[in-house]
């Protein structure tokens, strides 16, 4: 097949995979910029972070971090925080990230993306490392062009008003985890994944997220032996 | 903050994201990388999912019925359909007329 052809292949897949993020990251995206501008920061702001830093809570609280006293470490340790569970998306995609654009792939890698390359059952014939960077381009594009246009609209508008479409990436989230369970051999996964960060969100409330995956982890390297079986294939 | 200040902050928050990114594939590469390791990329998935559904939640508190009644809407959707994008556009929709029209 020549290269462009494949392309068009990889490409149609991936925006038929990221058309409900398209919703939610104009959406999402928009309402960043409006609140960067509500800050007092010029557009260029939100449109440089949402480009270069693409980790959207984190970008939240960047804005507030830009406002606040000169404290270059703290952001620092204040973004390992915010971003820790990234590393546990890295462990998963190990094996399907050794493809030729594997750099972009680990720079943009967000929730949203992860949840999409990790659940996608790509065709034999579409080429997997072409169809994982068009979905990661996509996806940031979509960031992009939602803060861009929410940095433009301040003034315009003074409020967004498709209230509750912010639904659309819990909708996502939860359409990914209904369909690797209705799928899978074993439900050990998935009834830990929920159990767990459950329970920690319940308890400790806002500082859940290193607990809940820690303990995730932990509870799956307990039942190595068990489960094993159930994960030796692809 | 001047300009400079902001830009140095911004260049740490790319820094410290870019390593929680980076982390795993660093430490691990596919020729070295231990079967426990493997096991683990494999298994990890379907328990992230569950995570990031409750991290997804987290923030509807405020408005848990309709949340609830939405996410309902769209499991329903998928078990019978399984049609991913009906299934997210039913449950969104679903959110937006209850918190819209009922509050």
């Amino acid at each position: 097949m020549p290269v462009s052809a494949q392309s068009q292949k990889a490409f149609k897949a991936a925006f038929r995979s990221t058309l409900p993020i398209m919703a939610g990251f104009l959406f999402l995206g928009s309402g960043y910029g409006l609140y960067m501008r509500s800050l007092g920061l010029e557009p260029w702001w939100p449109m440089l972070t949402s480009l270069l830093i693409y980790a959207g809570s984190m970008e939240f609280v960047t804005a507030r971090l830009l406002l606040g006293a000169f404290d270059p470490i703290g952001a620092f340790l204040m973004t390992l925080a915010v971003n820790s569970r990234h590393v546990f998306y890295g462990l998963a995609l190990l094996d399907s990230y050794q493809v030729p654009q594997k750099q972009y792939l680990i720079f943009g890698l967000c929730d949203e993306t992860f949840s999409i390359n990790s659940s996608a059952k790509v065709d034999e014939d579409i080429n997997r490392g072409l169809f994982y960077t068009w979905v990661t381009a996509l996806n940031q594009l979509y960031w992009l062009a939602g803060s861009t246009i929410g940095a433009f609209l301040w003034g315009l508008v003074s409020r967004v008003e498709l209230k509750g479409l912010d639904f659309v990436c819990t909708a996502l989230f939860a359409v990914i985890f209904l369909d690797s369970f209705l799928k899978e051999k074993s439900h050990a996964s998935s009834t830990l994944g929920i159990v767990l960060s459950g329970a920690c969100l319940f308890i400790l409330g806002d500082g859940f997220i290193l607990p809940a995956l820690f303990l995730i982890v932990l509870a799956l390297m307990l039942l190595h032996k068990p489960l094993g079986r159930f994960y030796e294939h692809d | 903050m001047s300009t400079i200040e902001r830009l140095a902050t911004i260049a740490l928050v790319i820094l410290g994201t870019q390593l929680t990114r980076h982390l795993s594939f660093w430490i691990f590469s596919k020729n070295n990388e231990p079967s426990w390791v493997k096991y683990l990329g494999k298994a990890l998935c379907p328990a992230i999912f569950g995570f990031l559904l409750v991290y997804s939640l987290k923030g509807y508190g405020s408005t848990a019925w309709q949340a609830a009644a939405a996410l309902g809407v769209t499991a329903l959707l998928h078990i019978f359909k399984r049609q991913m994008l009906l299934s997210i556009a039913g449950g969104t929709l679903c959110y937006m007329l209850l918190v819209n029209l009922i509050g």
